[in-house]
């Protein structure tokens, strides 16, 4: 990782109508480093990204990407960016070759070494073997790669993922990320939004959106570290009913059910959060098992959201 | 610029290619409509049925009743008691024109004031009922005429045969039709599957992405003309008295016009089937204010100020101009010079309301 800042966004504000989509969004991005958009459906996470490539012009603020300032110089921003869509946005009736050299075309790429590159790409994202078949016959997996492909032939300095890997299977979604590691290696900006949380986990540096205001920000460990909630595991036959009877208890923030299991967050202000979440278990009389435990990214997540919701309080991690 | 450009067209050629459906309409939306047009109107009506109710029944009568068959104009199917037979037979839509002739026939013949015999004529066709009036003028058998007031002389379609008067202008509805649909289609389709979003990503321009789309279509629309030139030329023998190439010209405006409309109307559309039905929205008032069905002259003043925005009532003009009589696109400028307008103008709306779209 390096020191210098690929995006540069200051009071980044989008309203469409009478809807504020992003709020006063302020962000410093680093180069050659995955930086992730975790937030729930509706939280301004796309409108963030498409107004940081350019796509979108901001109602307020200033953005600065790779040098480039986006007002003004948006379309030779637009050579330096690969941005994969959210739904495969490539040609289903051309091959995955001629959906490649169709890009090559558009992005002005040199002619000389153009097969070379093609066949580079193809080789990259094993896609070699399906050189001639169309890409709408192609399994999700595959289409995903020719997508990434497709992104990143004409070698963009930043990259942009949109919930890149919501229609493929776990394998699939880890060689993806092998692969954007591999870029990050060589010094490209990785900038993906998701609401999966072990893809979360995978970035380098995390903002967590909510309602278009940005809820809390960092590495994902000092994140979880510096959780503003204690976490509390609560291991019960009646879930249902203790469900019911923590959250009408002062003191606790949300309770999340896993299984068997239930996820509760206290304020921080509360001392012995286990203490809590026992007293008023054997007050409702539910036989249950109470366990402080570390945050997960969920946690965080459910934290950071919640807070938002409640009050309007901003946790700031890290 | 260049590049992307035709980046685009070849993309659009190859997806045309494999678009079985696309590909079978450019052949076969203007195979059929000629047929049909060809074949199947006629607008030189013949053998009209018609039924006698003939009171005066003397040789004078019959006479007439034969003669009147002889003209071929009508068909004399069935012979009636009286004129309420006739009445009853035109209800029922058994004859279209009846003839009655009166017991003092020979009498009404002799006095010049007062007509002969009557037609009842079926007035819900204009058509047959314009051919069926044309009865009226007709001679007495057997006797003298006066010389007529004029010669008619009828220059370029002596035969009045009706495709050398359809096909010219047919060559523009047809183009009309493709032309738009397939402009229309094509970028609603690349919205709907998802491409746009890559594209605006791109350094593809609008104005490139829109000339890309297009100018595979102005090669398709001009083959069109081709198969259509040579199949009325081999079918129904329409001549061509002016020069091939200065048809080719016109069409080649004719069709940019319509093609800026297409992309208008994609950019108006949400998804193809939106397309389809707004295509057809811009269809009938070409159809039906350009002077292909109606003549030009017969509308009112507002239709007439309208027909001369519709690019297909120059193409119409222009076609007949340098197919039918042999004249020469120089000669005819002032047509011309409406379809560029047209295509200006859409083609600014729509690379407007294009790039307005990506925000």
């Amino acid at each position: 990782m390096s020191d210098s800042i690929a995006i540069d966004a200051k009071g980044l504000t989008k309203r469409f109508g009478s809807l504020t989509a992003v709020d006063d969004l302020h962000l410093q991005i680093p180069e050659a480093a995955i930086y992730g958009f975790l937030g729930p459906n509706g939280s301004g996470k796309s409108t963030a990204i498409r107004m940081l490539c350019g796509l979108l012009t901001p109602t307020a603020g200033e953005v600065e990407v790779l040098g480039f300032r986006v007002k003004g110089q948006a379309e030779e921003l637009k050579r330096h960016i690969g941005y994969m869509t959210q739904k495969f946005s490539l040609y289903e009736d051309l091959t995955v070759e001629e959906n490649l050299r169709f890009l090559a075309a558009v992005y002005g790429l040199p002619r000389r070494d153009l097969k070379q590159r093609i066949d580079g790409a193809l080789e990259e994202y094993w896609l070699t073997e399906q050189r001639k078949q169309f890409a709408g016959t192609m399994s999700g997996g595959q289409k995903q790669r020719l997508a990434l492909a497709g992104a990143t032939l004409h070698r963009p300095r930043l990259l942009i993922l949109d919930e890149p890997t919501s229609a493929v299977d776990p394998q699939s979604r880890r060689d993806f990320w092998d692969i954007l590691f591999a870029l990050v290696e060589h010094g490209t900006t990785v900038l993906v939004s998701t609401h999966y949380m072990d893809e979360a986990e995978r970035c380098h540096n995390l903002a967590i959106l909510d309602r278009g205001r940005l809820v809390a920000e960092g590495r994902p460990r000092d994140l979880i570290r510096n959780i503003n909630a204690g976490v509390v595991e609560i291991e019960t036959a009646s879930p249902r009913a203790a469900r019911d009877c923590l959250e009408a208890t002062d003191g606790v923030q949300s309770v999340a059910q896993l299984g068997t299991r239930l996820h509760a967050l206290t304020d921080k202000a509360v001392e012995d959060p286990a203490g809590l979440i026992r007293r008023a278990l054997e007050k409702a009389h539910i036989d249950s098992e109470v366990d402080s435990v570390t945050a997960n990214l969920e946690d965080v997540f459910v934290a950071a959201t919640r807070l938002n919701r409640h009050g309007g309080r901003e946790t700031h991690a890290a | 610029m260049l590049r992307r450009l035709l980046a685009i067209a070849g993309k659009e050629v190859r997806q045309l290619k494999r678009d079985r459906l696309t590909f079978g309409m450019i052949v076969g939306v203007p195979l059929l409509q000629i047929l049909l047009f060809g074949y199947a109107i006629d607008l030189d009506v013949r053998n009209v049925s018609a039924a006698v109710a003939d009171h005066a029944n003397t040789s004078l009568s019959r006479q007439l009743v034969a003669s009147t068959e002889a003209s071929q104009v009508v068909r004399i199917t069935r012979s009636a008691a009286g004129p309420e037979e006739l009445e009853a037979l035109l209800d029922a839509g058994e004859i279209d024109v009846g003839i009655y002739i009166p017991h003092d026939f020979e009498r009404r013949v002799m006095d010049a004031d007062r007509p002969a015999g009557q037609l009842l004529i079926n007035g819900s066709d204009p058509t047959v009922e314009s051919i069926a009036r044309r009865l009226t003028q007709m001679p007495l058998p057997g006797r003298a005429q006066p010389p007529p007031l004029f010669e008619a002389r009828t220059y370029y379609n002596p035969e009045r045969r009706s495709p050398v008067n359809i096909v010219p202008a047919l060559i523009g509805v047809i183009l009309h039709l493709t032309m738009v649909l397939f402009t229309a289609i094509a970028i609603v389709r690349e919205r709907e599957r998802g491409n746009l979003e890559l594209l605006i990503t791109t350094p593809v321009t609008s104005s490139e992405l829109m000339l890309g789309k297009i100018i595979p279509y102005v090669i398709i629309g001009l083959i069109q003309v081709t198969l259509i030139l040579w199949v009325s030329q081999w079918l129904f023998d329409v001549p061509v008295r002016g020069h091939v190439l200065d048809l080719y010209l016109a069409s080649a405006f004719f069709i940019l016009a319509a093609l800026a409309l297409g992309l208008t109307v994609s950019t108006l559309a949400k998804t193809q089937f939106q397309a389809i039905q707004l295509t057809v929205f811009t269809f009938l008032p070409s159809i039906l204010l350009s002077g292909f069905m109606f003549p030009f002259e017969g509308m009112p003043r507002v239709a007439q100020w309208i027909g001369e925005a519709i690019p297909l009532t120059h193409f119409v003009r222009l076609s007949r101009g340098i197919l039918v009589r042999g004249a020469e696109l120089g000669e005819l400028h002032a047509e011309i010079w409406p379809m560029l307008v047209f295509f200006t103008v859409f083609m600014i709306v729509a690379t407007l309301r294009f790039s307005k779209r990506l925000d």
